[in-house]
């Protein structure tokens, strides 16, 4: 694991405002996309997908006057590298408490980047049911380059072209001290 | 931070520390969203083999384990040996290597002599999880405990527990004492003088009291843990007749009443109604026995998922 501490910030892409900015425009492409937030089911991917899923959800009822349907996921039981992370890493809970059949899900993440969050995180899904469509809403797009599998994102808070030795971090208030992302870098 | 369960093995409470309970305990409740699900089958381990290796007659546990793994989509083989090589003069070092050579990745095994799981572990590659070895543990048995303790009470630390019954040969009473008393409990036990050592306290370091009345040992608990009475030690004349242990240590609903109000009954099963547990208590909505069976599938989904995780797991200390 990656000793967060130890990195260092080499610049800073998004500030609390344009966060917040990022996050509104994401709540409004997706109710138009949807024609609405009637069958919306906006799930977020622990950990940084579950706050941002909230502040989304919060947005689009301000706009729509209707709360869309709300959950989340923890990919880890699904994770494709299991038997290499060493010893297995700390499962938390899956909350879909609705049932998802007919809706459309839009699953909310900070960072995209090889792709394989995204797959587990749609195993999952269907194992839960059997949704009319899945979107994908990201905070950050690392760019195609490095996807490891054909998965990309509907709706892009930014798109960062990044070196694969760089980190991006998205900190949140109710993770971090502060609200940013910025790009890291192993000292 | 607190340091997570990163064992291989699972072969006791006794050498656990706080921290990895809890973690056990924490993983368990993320996994217990599973089984209410309608497919109750999550992928992790895929691939992944375990043997159920009983010496001893068991259904329940057995079953949950089997059901654990299966959920976990790990190929479980049950194998009961109290009739076949064993019988035919094999040792259980040689069945333990004959097992190893087929290269499963987890031997899940109950004995009736303590210690088997500890000397299976010093000789197999899988990780081995203690599924009950004669009186010394029942790891899983007390996480459960544990778990529906937690669900209903919201804690563990500050609650006082009564354990009740044949204290002497019980695993669950011992792995109980030790997980209840390094989570903060303090425990009471109590039962016929021939099966409560006397000095019994020394078990563990503190919170431990052996009290010679049923009573003293119900009043005030929080939580009432019964043990079997096992039936067949009957004519071991540890107690005059059963009857005569019903009257002066079942439970029934006065005895109960010393309890505190919101008082839990727990039961590790099978249970023997009219004897250790007054049917109608046994019934009653204080009675979380059907809870325990459903948190102990839940508890070894943990238990085999940190278990067989990872190329690096730490070999347990196999001197507990």
């Amino acid at each position: 694991m990656t000793d967060e501490n130890s990195l260092v910030e080499k610049s800073r892409i998004m500030d609390s405002a344009r966060m917040k900015r990022a996050v509104s425009r994401l709540a409004s492409e997706i109710v138009e996309e949807n024609h609405g937030a009637k069958e919306l089911y906006i799930v977020g991917i622990r950990r940084r997908g579950v706050p941002l899923a909230e502040r989304i959800v919060d947005k689009i009822e301000s706009l729509e006057g209707v709360r869309p349907l709300y959950g989340i996921i923890d990919i880890t039981l699904y994770r494709d590298d299991l038997s290499t992370v060493g010893a297995n890493p700390v499962v938390n809970r899956t909350e879909l408490n609705e049932d998802i059949d007919g809706k459309i899900i839009v699953l909310v993440d900070d960072v995209l980047y090889t792709g394989r969050t995204i797959r587990a995180a749609m195993d999952q899904l269907m194992d839960f049911g059997r949704p009319k469509k899945v979107q994908l809403a990201v905070l950050i797009d690392r760019g195609r380059e490095h996807r490891e599998l054909p998965i990309q994102a509907d709706f892009v808070g930014k798109l960062v072209p990044t070196k694969q030795a760089e980190i991006i971090r998205v900190m949140l208030k109710e993770y971090d001290d502060i609200e940013a992302v910025g790009i890291f870098e192993r000292p | 931070m607190e340091k997570p369960f990163r064992r291989r093995d699972l072969l006791g409470i006794r050498s656990l520390s706080a921290a990895e309970i809890n973690g056990i305990l924490d993983t368990a409740e993320s996994f217990s969203e599973i089984n209410a699900r309608e497919i109750k089958k999550v992928p992790t381990l895929r691939g992944k083999t375990v043997i159920n290796l009983f010496f001893e007659n068991s259904t329940r546990t057995r079953t949950s384990f089997e059901l654990a793994a299966k959920r976990l989509s790990a190929d479980a083989v049950n194998i009961s040996i109290s009739s076949s090589s064993v019988s035919k003069g094999e040792t259980l070092l040689d069945t333990a290597l004959n097992l190893d050579a087929m290269q499963p990745d987890c031997i899940v095994v109950r004995h009736s002599s303590a210690g088997v799981p500890h000397q299976l572990a010093k000789v197999s590659k899988a990780a081995v999880v203690n599924a009950g070895d004669g009186a010394n543990e029942h790891p899983t048995q007390a996480l459960l405990d544990a778990m529906t303790i937690r669900e209903h009470k919201k804690k563990i630390k500050g609650l006082n527990v009564a354990i009740v019954g044949d204290i002497i040969h019980s695993r669950v009473a011992r792995s109980n004492i030790h997980l209840l008393t390094k989570l903060g409990a303090k425990v009471k036990v109590a039962g016929p003088g021939t099966l409560v050592p006397s000095d019994f306290q020394h078990l563990v370091e503190k919170d431990l009291e052996v009290c010679n009345h049923v009573e003293d040992a119900i009043r005030g608990a929080d939580v009432v843990m019964i043990l079997r009475i096992q039936r067949e030690r009957q004519d071991s004349a540890y107690f005059p007749t059963l009857r005569e242990y019903s009257i002066h240590y079942g439970l029934t609903n006065d005895r109960l009443n010393l309890a505190k109000k919101d008082a839990i009954v727990l039961h590790p099963g099978p249970m023997n109604r009219g004897i250790e547990i007054a049917s109608d208590v046994a019934d009653s909505s204080r009675s979380l026995i059907l809870d325990q069976v459903k948190y102990g599938v839940t508890v070894r989904m943990a238990v085999l998922y940190l278990a067989t995780g990872g190329a690096t797991a730490d070999r347990s200390d196999t001197n507990n």
